[in-house]
């Protein structure tokens, strides 16, 4: 299984971290400080990292896991992103950050693969979006507004 | 609406962190957003809960504590409406993790999720309680989970799947009841649901054994149909990745394929087909195609064996070690480590291979690939595989060089076929690294010299050629000095000139020259320039012409700050001036070193022999550094390091563990090498101060023994147990003897007074009680007889017994008198103990404890801490 997934800027911010071990938070910022001066003193040939678009994605997983296999499930996770955003760049990452979140939610759970298809994983994004929408018509309809002056 | 609320929105708050200048100033940001936040909180602001909770998150990540926001993320998750709560779960999982007691709190708004009728919010309720959920929560919710594992839509039932994975592991014991949901769930066509329904096979399987079973009796047949249709399937642009249709799929299969075929002969057999076929025809240009390669490797390597399957495997291990990714590489190397224990002849064919990896520019792939090449050394390539790692030593990085000598030399001194090729290149490495080369090496090297009198000339000739040119090598300054001080003789007269080597001429005078060097360079230490004092005492015996000017150096030490060579220099100086006639006699040749007690020595067995330790090295009595010998032996964590005996035990440690303990032990003898390591390990449960032990173990063990020499089985060692048997007395005494009809004291004498004793721990299937005793006029130490009781109705075996204690007090434990613990308490375990607390009457003992034992085959862990100890103590 795959025990966390960080995304890190170049310049060390923390943009994404997902953890499915439990780590203290002490542990957390200490395993987050290493990794973002390791990583960001190496080159792009390590193993454990993956380049993309200014990001390194950083995982860890389990001894006997095929790490070319964690590989691949964080290109499908970034190419999901990329979608989604339509070529995403950081920006999008830091508004958004709670929909880098939601979408790896939709491709990861409890560190093992849950989707293997974009497609559906986007759908179902797209409909929980519209559930959000729905709520927030409602939300400013005129009888919910009438409910709450009279609360 | 209250008129002071946050007015900010997500995205203000970010920008306004973004554009801070400096750390100050966004601190300052975090801050003020933080109080305001924490005033809604008080005041149970509702309608920007939401938002609050986001902008927390992001507060978070930027690495601020954002504690106070728990009990938000709760609230939010009790709200009814479906932002609420998938704003309110992902804070969850963000903010909390399964240690903290907060996180029980949920259950309940858990459960009622989990029986939604909106599908996306049992979705959600499931994405966190697979990823954070604790042992408790597993426990109360699994029914809930495992009916959703046939909910009518496949988003959940995939879901669900992955949830019970996180349950099963989390309580054991709930995996038979997923048993059959499970099983059904690799007959579905919707690959969200086959994969992670294969997971959860593979995951009960590793668990269950019941579980093994049944899924390899009923679904092996499915899942090999499954495997061969998606192999064979046409272009999918749904889940197409390089040309493969759905990879992950491909490897999950695989593994789940693995974990049937183990040790199992007809599973294995009706699997052999799709393996070949996918290791033969998956595409491997690509990550995805290596993926899948990899595993179908792992698979076929695991499985029971069919010779001309692996020998495929290991071929498409050695085309990727030819392939430009790095990653690629290192996963081959990794694998074909493992490999070599199955077959070793064919990954032989790959070397050449493998020596190209060594001189990667990748570290780990170097590194891999060395220890790759350590492992497929013998007798027939060892020649021209030495030389190619010597070759590359000289043009190797320097992080690089300690690995890589340690490595050569350890090769080399296994299965060197003749004593001159041996030191040809022991020389050659030390002339090329000798500063990295341990301690151990180069005693080994002195060893070989002195035992191969033929090539005394020759060894000493070539040290003299190399100190010419690479006197910066610590080491080789050191056998140089060795063998120049020894067999100066045969170098001035050239005896013993083989043919390969070409004429020298050295004087008595040069021969000099080389130690006042040695002795006078600034990086030389004490141990280089202690051993030239040596050489050179030893030479003004055998050049009486140099003896004035030797005496004259010689003379320089007597008021040199460090006290070994000031002793040695004046003690010298003495010899030389008022006791030529016994001079000659005193530096004669030394008597061959026994290289068979050497290696004993090395091997940490028992210190047997008188101490052999005639090394000109800081002269170490045999009992010091031995207690280091067993713990380097347990804790040897690379291979290949020999253990250490002597000066070095320390230093090892050292480099084992990272410590930074006291240098080996002074001339002032009773150093405590271990001490500050002694700290460390208590962490790892082992015991204190093993130099402590000596003396006063021994008196009370070994007053009514017989002197036997213990016989120690590895177990014991197991154990972590520095018992007296490891020290040099030979007085230490047999265990069983003294343990066998014991009362609660261990010692013979009166006994101090009485304490109760006490049932330290008890759980259901164990008893542990501790009985007391302290000698009198010995207040701080307690004698410990620990009983172990097995109180189920299984035999325990491989019983192991560890205690680890806090700094004030110090512990040691004898070897325990079985490592079988009959059942049902058909008889018990003794061990004694004894802790000394230096705070005696100040602070009460406590223990933590750990016990390890094998039940059915199965390891088994208890652990728990004692705090009942008598107060007087």
């Amino acid at each position: 299984m795959i025990h966390f997934v960080l995304l890190i800027s170049r310049q060390g911010k923390v943009r994404l971290t997902k953890w499915y071990s439990p780590y203290s938070q002490k542990e957390r910022s200490k395993v987050i400080r290493e990794l973002s001066s390791e990583i960001l003193s190496r080159g792009p040939k390590l193993c454990n990292f993956v380049e993309w678009r200014g990001f390194k994605v950083v995982y860890k997983s389990d001894q006997d896991d095929n790490e070319l296999e964690t590989l691949s499930i964080i290109h499908h996770y970034v190419e999901t992103l990329d979608r989604y955003f339509g070529s995403v760049c950081e920006l999008d990452l830091i508004f958004n950050f709670h929909k880098a979140y939601f979408i790896l939610d939709e491709i990861l759970l409890a560190g093992e693969m849950q989707e293997t298809s974009k497609r559906t994983t986007l759908r179902l994004i797209a409909a929980q979006e519209e559930l959000l929408e729905a709520a927030k018509e409602e939300a400013s309809s005129l009888s919910s507004i009438i409910a709450q002056a009279t609360k | 609406m209250n008129p002071f609320s946050s007015g900010t929105r997500l995205r203000d708050m970010i920008r306004a962190i973004r554009a801070s200048k400096t750390a100050a100033e966004e601190r300052a940001v975090v801050r003020k957003e933080c109080a305001a936040i924490r005033a809604a909180i008080n005041e149970n602001d509702q309608d920007y809960r939401h938002r609050n909770l986001a902008k927390l998150m992001f507060i978070h990540m930027l690495g601020y504590p954002t504690h106070f926001g728990q009990m938000e993320c709760l609230k939010l998750i009790a709200s009814p409406g479906f932002p609420e709560k998938r704003i309110g779960y992902l804070g969850l999982m963000l903010l909390l993790d399964e240690r903290q007691e907060v996180l029980m709190l949920v259950t309940n708004s858990l459960k009622q999720d989990l029986n939604h009728t909106n599908q996306y919010i049992v979705g959600l309720a499931l994405c966190a309680l697979g990823n954070i959920c604790s042992a408790e929560m597993a426990r109360d919710l699994a029914p809930e989970v495992e009916r959703l594992l046939q909910f009518r839509d496949p988003n959940i039932r995939k879901k669900a799947a992955l949830c019970s994975i996180r349950i099963i592991k989390k309580v054991p014991d709930l995996a038979e009841n997923f048993i059959n949901s499970a099983t059904a769930l690799l007959r579905e066509k919707h690959h969200g649901v086959l994969i992670t329904g294969v997971q959860l096979c593979t995951d009960l399987c590793k668990i269950s054994p019941e579980a093994l079973e049944h899924v390899r009796k009923k679904c092996t047949d499915v899942l090999v149909r499954t495997l061969r249709d998606l192999a064979n399937s046409p272009y999918s642009p749904e889940y197409d990745i390089a040309g493969i249709t759905d990879p992950f799929l491909h490897i999950r299969l695989l593994k789940l394929l693995r974990v049937l075929g183990e040790g199992d002969a007809d599973a294995s057999d009706s699997m052999n087909d799709i393996l070949a076929q996918v290791a033969t025809k998956t595409e491997s240009n690509k990550v995805a195609g290596n993926a899948i390669l990899y595993e179908c490797v792992q698979t076929i390597m695991s499985i029971e064996d069919n010779g001309g399957l692996r020998v495929l495997a290991i071929n498409s291990l050695g085309r990727f070690l030819s392939n430009r990714d790095n990653n690629i590489r290192y996963v081959a190397l990794n694998m074909l480590m493992k490999a070599v224990t199955a077959d070793g002849q064919a990954v032989q064919r790959h070397r050449a291979t493998i020596l190209e990896c060594v001189k990667d520019s990748d570290a780990s792939i170097r590194k891999r690939a060395l220890e790759l090449v350590y492992v497929l050394v013998n007798e027939t390539n060892v020649k021209p595989l030495a030389k190619e790692l010597i070759d590359y030593l000289e043009v190797s990085e320097n992080d690089f060089r300690g690995d890589l000598t340690a490595k050569i030399c350890s090769i080399v001194s296994k299965f060197s076929p003749e004593k001159i090729w041996y030191i040809d290149q022991m020389l050659k490495v030390l002339s090329e690294a000798g500063n990295y080369v341990k301690d151990e090496v180069w005693h080994a090297l002195i060893v070989v010299i002195t035992n191969a009198t033929e090539l005394h000339g020759y060894t000493v000739r070539a040290l003299y050629r190399a100190f010419q040119t690479s006197a910066e090598q610590e080491s080789l300054v050191r056998v140089t000095v060795w063998c120049i001080g020894e067999y100066g003789d045969l170098l001035v007269n050239n005896v013993g000139m083989l043919d390969i080597e070409d004429p020298i001429t050295v004087t008595e005078s040069d021969a000099v020259d080389v130690l006042e060097i040695a002795i006078k360079r600034h990086e030389s230490d004490l141990t280089t320039k202690a051993m030239a004092l040596v050489a050179l005492l030893k030479l003004s015996s055998c050049f009486p012409s140099c003896s004035e000017r030797i005496k004259e150096i010689i003379v320089q030490f007597k008021g040199n700050l460090m006290l070994e060579l000031q002793q040695r220099a004046i003690e010298f100086n003495s010899i030389l001036a008022k006791h030529q006639n016994i001079r000659s006699t005193l530096v004669e040749r030394m008597p061959v070193l026994d290289e068979a007690t050497f290696i004993g020595r090395k091997a940490g067995s028992l210190p047997g022999a008188a101490s052999t330790t005639t090394m000109p090295s800081v002269g170490i009595p045999n009992g010091e550094a031995k207690p280091a010998a067993p713990l380097i032996d347990l804790l040897d964590l690379s291979s290949d390091d020999a253990p250490a005996p002597s000066s070095s035990g320390g230093d090892l440690l050292h480099d084992l563990l990272g410590v930074d303990l006291s240098p080996a032990p002074q001339q002032s003898g009773a150093g405590q090498p271990s001490k500050s390591g002694t700290d460390v390990l208590l962490d790892l449960l082992s015991v204190g101060s093993p130099a402590q032990s000596s003396s006063s173990t021994v008196d009370i063990l070994t007053s009514n023994t017989n002197g036997k020499s213990p016989v120690s089985p590895l177990d014991d060692i197991s154990s972590l147990s520095l018992s007296s048997r490891v020290n040099s007395n030979a007085g230490a005494a047999p265990m069983m003897d003294l343990l066998d009809g014991f009362g609660p004291s261990p010692s013979k004498e009166n006994n101090g007074p009485v304490y109760p004793s006490i049932t330290a721990y008890e759980s259901s299937s164990l008893r542990l009680t501790f009985s007391f005793s302290k000698q009198p006029g010995n207040p701080e130490t307690t004698n410990i007889q620990a009983t172990f009781t097995n109180l189920s109705s299984n035999v325990y075996t491989d019983f192991v017994f560890q205690a680890a204690v806090p700094k004030f007090l110090q512990l040691h434990l004898d070897p325990a008198s079985s490592n079988t613990l009959p059942a049902a308490g058909n008889g018990s375990v003794t061990q004694s103990l004894k802790v000394t607390n230096s705070q005696h009457g100040k602070k009460n003992l406590v223990m933590r404890i750990r016990i390890a034992y094998k039940l059915n085959g199965k390891d088994t862990l208890e652990e728990g801490q004692i705090n009942n100890f008598p107060r007087e103590l």
